[in-house]
């Protein structure tokens, strides 16, 4: 709901951190560090900007938000709970048989999910194909993504990259969520990527570097990216993986690993549940 | 003497003759020329996106403007359609948005550009993919039915058209053309010939030269691969006990493979398979390939007098 104020959705990313770490602790399994480093900018989007109605999730004139980082979807079921697209209750139903929260977020399954991920690279180009339709429309609907910084690695980011700006999509946004650490490592150590803002400057797009935990810097960029319309935008966000839980933060143990019973009890301290 | 067109000239006359729907764009991977997807695009420029040579971007794009509710015509050659083979599984057929995809240029009668050129998998790839309808018609008329009727379907598809012409089986007949239904081109009750593409034609000479020698051969086009038109292939396996299948394109996976998939559950008559012998073709005339292959309607006979020896 566009309009929250910065308190707010900063309220509201903590109460997310939460669900986060319940979801994976009742999985057992999924990946929780993504999910927490990506989960301010989404709860900045959400709150301040992405023209969606929960209530009328296939409004065709709506937004887009492409979560192309599909595994951290705990993050995108957090938010979509807290919008009114699915109960609190449905996040139980997280890599659960029948569940609504797939795995990897589903647009078949999951109401407000816009593009079924889980395979790297593919985000972008589908937001593309939004933006191009949007265009087409004559509608000023924007299309968003978020990508990982490891998953740049996969080379048809690029193609999406370029024809992008061949196109002068000035409606397609994207959020580069930079954790700096993949399923394996370090990114540095499985793949160095170098200057990143670089890289998206020199195929056309308009760069903003912020830091991706601060709410103000993440709605100022937001606000920026409405001001680019003649040329695809990247938002390059640096956060933390895991941000906002100790142990996780920052440690490739918890791109895909679930916490455990104590860790669990840690985690929800400090993120300031009273137990 | 019939007349002569290839196969992608019927797609691009489609995408033209489908332009008054607005919902109708068209994606190409600057092999437009090609594919024959040029001429909608130089009607329609504003409803063509150019993805450059970047096959991967284009079936997600596709992708993207189907879900938001367009109808999306990618193609490029078939060969460069299977580098985007996980971005048609999890992007296009998983969440089964109608994307569809053509595939020109396919098989060994693609000729003189050589193995590189020359896909002899698609239909065994896309085959493999819930939701895709595949396609391959033997001729221009039928191959612009087909894609005419693609706005309809609303659920993704391959179809696989060839580069160089063939005789023209269905003038005047583009009402016969079915999605899904395959087409008796010939009647007989020693063994069904069940072929698709190129190779219906060296087909329809093959029962030809058979009936000559007394053998009395149905041949079927069967330009739909899935859904296989599992109905008519069980009254031809009752009605002659013997079946030969036959296209240009891998023994492994494709046309019969799958009449084989489906008759070992229902009525195991004996069966030979013509198609590439899982191996790589080469540069030669596309009359040379066929031959090479193992492709040719002398081929066809061999392997239909060699089934009709296995029938008890």
């Amino acid at each position: 709901m566009p309009g929250m104020s910065i308190s707010e959705m900063e309220e509201m990313a903590r109460k997310c951190r939460v669900e986060i770490c319940k979801m994976t602790h009742r999985a057992q399994a999924g990946h929780p560090g993504g999910s927490l480093s990506e989960i301010d900018i989404l709860c900045g989007l959400y709150g301040h900007r992405l023209r969606v109605k929960p209530d009328d999730p296939d409004w065709d004139d709506r937004d887009r938000f492409i979560l192309s980082k599909g595994h951290a979807s705990p993050g995108m079921y957090a938010i979509l709970a807290e919008m009114g697209f699915i109960s609190h209750e449905d996040l139980k139903s997280y890599r659960v048989k029948g569940g609504v929260c797939q795995g990897h977020v589903d647009m078949k399954w999951c109401p407000g999910v816009d593009f079924s991920a889980g395979s790297l690279g593919m985000g972008l180009s589908f937001g593309m194909g939004c933006a191009v339709a949007a265009k087409l429309d004559g509608s000023n609907r924007n299309a968003y993504v978020m990508v990982g910084d490891g998953e740049i690695q996969e080379g048809s980011v690029w193609e999406a990259a370029m024809a992008a700006t061949h196109h002068e999509l000035g409606n397609l946004k994207l959020f580069l969520d930079c954790n700096g650490i993949q399923n394996d490592d370090f990114c540095e150590a499985q793949m160095r990527m170098f200057d990143i803002p670089a890289k998206w400057n020199s195929f056309g797009w308009a760069v903003k570097v912020i830091d991706g935990h601060d709410m103000t810097s993440i709605v100022e960029a937001i606000d920026w990216m409405d001001t680019i319309d003649d040329k695809p935008a990247v938002v390059i966000a640096k956060t933390i993986k895991g941000k906002g839980v100790s142990f996780m933060e920052n440690n490739p143990a918890f791109h895909g690993a679930a916490p455990s019973d104590e860790q669990l009890a840690q985690a929800l301290s400090e993120l300031g549940v009273e137990v | 003497m019939s007349r002569m067109a290839a196969t992608r000239d019927g797609y691009g006359d489609a995408l033209l003759a489908l332009a008054d729907n607005s919902k109708v764009v068209v994606l190409e991977a600057d092999l437009g020329k090609s594919t024959k997807s040029l001429h909608f695009r130089k009607a329609h420029p504003e409803r063509t996106v150019s993805c450059g040579i970047g096959e991967q971007n284009m079936l997600l794009v596709a992708a993207g403007l189907a879900s938001n509710g367009y109808i999306p015509f990618a193609s490029t050659f078939a060969i460069f359609t299977e580098r985007a083979f996980e971005q048609m599984r999890n992007g296009i057929a998983r969440p089964n948005l109608a994307v569809h995809l053509c595939g020109s240029h396919g098989g060994t009668h693609t000729g003189t550009d050589g193995s590189s050129a020359q896909s002899i998998e698609d239909l065994a790839i896309y085959r493999t993919l819930p939701n895709v309808v595949v396609m391959h018609p033997c001729d221009d008329v039928s191959t612009k039915a087909l894609t005419m009727q693609l706005p309809g379907l609303g659920s993704p598809s391959y179809m696989r058209t060839a580069r160089n012409k063939t005789p023209v089986l269905y003038d005047g007949r583009e009402s016969e053309v079915e999605i899904g239904k395959g087409i008796v081109l010939s009647e007989g009750s020693d063994v069904a010939i069940i072929a698709c593409g190129v190779l219906v034609h060296e087909s329809l000479e093959a029962a030809e030269k058979l009936s000559a020698e007394g053998i009395s051969a149905t041949v079927v086009d069967m330009h739909t691969i899935k859904p296989l038109d599992t109905d008519l292939i069980d009254s031809l396996s009752q009605k002659c006990g013997a079946i030969v299948t036959a296209e240009d394109h891998s023994v492994i996976g494709g046309l019969g493979g799958a009449v084989a998939e489906h008759i070992v559950g229902s009525n195991p008559v004996p069966m030979e398979k013509i198609g590439v012998q899982d191996r790589f073709g080469e540069s030669a005339g596309a009359e040379e390939m066929l031959e090479m292959m193992g492709l040719k309607s002398h081929h066809i006979c061999d392997a239909v007098k060699k089934v009709i020896a296995r029938k008890v």
